[in-house]
């Protein structure tokens, strides 16, 4: 009964503080601008399912595609075995519920996991020497000093622990049942018959005392289920995220071609305004209308939801650093560092919001304390990144509304693109050439 | 030969309307090395009877560069001005020989009221190949050279043109090579989202020179483009590595243009 208590107690915290952490997270996403991302249903749930669930665009890079796919398929397939650890959990004297109803489909059920779980231990382990011992450059850079780096092996110790546990637990299991003192019911001829702990338990613990085998079964299974609640509540913390982020982070793509900025609406109005003659420029705005919004976007909160959603999905994984000509030619800029310093900022701002009431400013701002002009001015919008990333995330779209704000709110940009916007407007070309030579081209040599 | 260039203002005075408009683009009109590319493909419509109207002193920047470097008003003002003059020719079909362009006039004016046809040169000579206006001769302006196509990212990544080029030189006597970094991969050559018309930000390389070395590495003889800013970068780059005069930076209408010994 104590076990059932403290299952429940485990169960509620879990799940309680990871519903608490989507909510911060979700209210801080919302605090996006605008951006009606609601049509080409069937298109976004095909993007979604090609793309998140299919993992399309990883297999670019086959090698750490493989890798990623078999710590994926464990950790998917392993939700499976997880409902019967939770039902386990609950029901008095409950131990491996489904077995006796499915039979042998539990036996192939188990095994596929224990499969699973072996390359998934085997990707952990390259994944881990990867990113410690081999020297590649996108795990390497500034942005990734400290928290990013430890987050990154964090994750993958975790799932080693996960994986030890399983087999911990299906091992000591697998001697006990072989004794005829396995809690399972239907207790039948030599072994439970699952694929690797039917050799990997007698050979870790052949003779030991049936009491240390219920001891070391339940350390398995209770070392398994404080893991996975363990990562729920890391989750909210960790580049991890994108385990769920992905999902919606795909469905809500943008479907546009690449190359298309978004249209600033609240320009146009201006705009119209400027070339109807009959417009009064002294009139009212009429009744009840919004107040003007900043151009552009100077802090975190600028962003549109998506933009904001985007910097919650990354994964660090630098792909898109790694594709970027201005970062490979030494320039300031990184599209991971822009994502990550808007998730660390919005994420100060929210957290901001709930422990000094909503009218807080903290003096801070995205532009300038997190990502500088520098960085911003070395964009070439050529979109490798947005191409890169295996989830579609879009850091051009960041760089462009931050660089929106510096032109038409600040009016800070680089002399040579402020003499260029001139001669656009005063002669109809960036250079400064006469539009009467225009068609002078026709009758050269 | 005298290269035949109609303007809208004189079609419309003739009471006829053409076709396409070939909207030349500030670099097409005004820059001498982008200016080759511009008769390139007026003799290539010429040849091919193609009914087709310039602007001339009408045609305006697509706005393009400010929109990139955050300066919505200038754009939408360009644009604006633009679908005027488009709509007021009932324009329906536009070609360009640039990238930029392209992809604004594409996908940017829409939503500003213009809507037309948007097509881009190497897309054009393949219709005109396709239809049988355009038959290749088998002449032999590039037997045995090795011609290397970079893929200019408003063409490529922001659009998805990445076949047309390369069937255009797949049609010649030559054999096409790929740099590493090409298609989806492909590398800028440094002058989008404005910098053509700004010193690059500090760093260890310009970003051309890193583009050329992927060019050299194939051990091409022609570095082809279809954009008039990749053309500018791609030829500065070759001058770094003092190899102006052994390999060319060639767009693909001039490719076809020599074939055609147009």
């Amino acid at each position: 009964m104590i076990s059932i208590a403290l299952f429940a107690l485990l169960f509620l915290v879990g799940w309680g503080f990871f519903g608490w952490n989507m909510y911060k997270i979700r209210s801080n996403i919302f605090m996006g601008r605008k951006l009606d991302r609601s049509d080409n249903k069937g298109e976004r749930f095909k993007t979604m399912m090609l793309i998140a669930f299919g993992q399309k665009k990883m297999f670019t890079r086959p090698i750490p595609a493989l890798l990623h796919l078999a710590i994926y398929g464990a950790f998917t397939i392993t939700q499976i075995e997880l409902i019967e650890i939770f039902i386990d959990g609950f029901v008095p004297h409950a131990h491996r519920i489904f077995r006796p109803s499915l039979g042998g489909f539990y036996t192939f059920l188990i095994s596929f996991i224990e499969i699973l779980s072996v390359f998934a231990l085997i990707a952990s382990i390259i994944f881990l020497s990867r990113r410690n011992l081999l020297k590649i450059p996108r795990f390497n850079m500034k942005e990734m000093n400290g928290w990013p780096k430890l987050d990154g092996n964090m994750i993958l110790f975790m799932e080693i622990i996960l994986v030890a546990c399983i087999f911990t637990m299906n091992g000591a299991d697998e001697v006990l049942y072989r004794e005829g003192l396995s809690h399972a019911k239907d207790l039948g001829d030599g072994s439970m018959g699952f694929t690797i702990s039917s050799f990997l338990g007698p050979l870790l613990f052949d003779g030991l005392e049936p009491a240390t085998l219920h001891s070391l079964e339940r350390i398995g299974w209770w070392g398994h289920i404080i893991m996975v609640f363990a990562f729920l509540s890391y989750l909210a913390y960790s580049k991890h995220l994108h385990i769920i982020f992905a999902f919606p982070n795909t469905y809500y793509s943008n479907l546009e071609k690449k190359g298309r900025l978004t249209n600033m609406e609240s320009v146009t109005n201006e705009v119209k305004l400027m070339m109807d003659p009959t417009a009064d420029p002294y009139a009212a705005p009429p009744e009840g209308a919004v107040e003007p919004q900043r151009f552009g976007a100077k802090d975190a909160t600028d962003l549109t939801w998506k933009s904001l959603l985007d910097s919650y999905s990354c994964t660090e994984c630098g792909r898109c650093t790694s594709s970027c000509p201005a970062n490979i030619t030494g320039k300031l800029l990184s599209p991971r560092k822009i994502m990550m310093s808007t998730r660390d900022r919005i994420t100060e701002i929210g957290d901001n919001k709930r422990k000094h009431g909503n009218d807080y400013d903290d003096g801070k701002s995205l532009l300038g304390d997190y990502i500088t002009e520098e960085e911003l001015w070395a964009c070439t919008s050529c979109n490798a990144c947005v191409q890169e990333c295996p989830i579609n995330i879009d850091p051009l779209s960041i760089i462009v509304d931050l660089r929106r704000y510096l032109v038409m709110e600040e009016s800070k940009l680089p002399t040579e693109l402020a003499g260029m916007a001139t001669n656009i407007e005063n002669n109809g070309a960036p250079w400064q050439f006469s539009p009467t030579d225009r068609l002078n081209w026709k009758d050269e040599e | 030969m005298g290269l035949h260039v109609p303007t809208m203002a004189e079609k419309m005075a003739a009471g006829e309307s053409p076709e396409i408009l070939f909207w030349v683009g500030c670099s097409g009109s005004f820059d001498d090395r982008a200016k080759k590319i511009t008769k390139a493909l007026v003799k290539i419509l010429n040849k091919c009877n193609v009914d087709f109207a310039v602007l001339g002193t009408e045609e305006n920047c697509t706005g393009d560069p400010a929109k990139r470097a955050g300066n919505e008003f200038t754009f939408q003002m360009q644009a604006m001005m633009n679908i005027q003059v488009l709509d007021g020719y009932e324009v329906k079909k536009i070609v360009t020989g640039c990238p930029h362009c392209f992809n604004t006039l594409k996908n940017e004016y829409p939503e500003l009221g213009g809507n037309y046809e948007v097509i881009h040169h190497t897309q054009l000579i393949q219709e005109l190949i396709n239809q049988g206006k355009l038959a290749l001769k088998d002449g032999d302006t590039f037997k045995g050279k090795k011609i290397t196509f970079h893929d200019p990212c408003y063409l490529g990544r922001a659009n998805d043109v990445y076949e047309a080029p390369r069937s255009l030189i797949e049609k010649l006597d030559a054999e096409l090579v790929e740099m590493k970094r090409c298609k989806t991969k492909g590398l800028c050559c440094g002058a989008g989202g404005a910098q053509m018309f700004k010193e690059a930000e500090k760093g260890n390389k310009e970003i051309n020179v890193e583009r050329t070395e992927d060019a050299l590495e194939t051990k091409a003889n022609i570095i082809a483009t279809g954009c008039p800013f990749c053309n500018t970068m791609m030829t500065d780059g070759l001058k770094s590595f003092n190899k102006e005069n052994e390999i060319e930076v060639l767009d693909v209408a001039e490719l076809i243009a020599k074939a055609e010994d147009l």
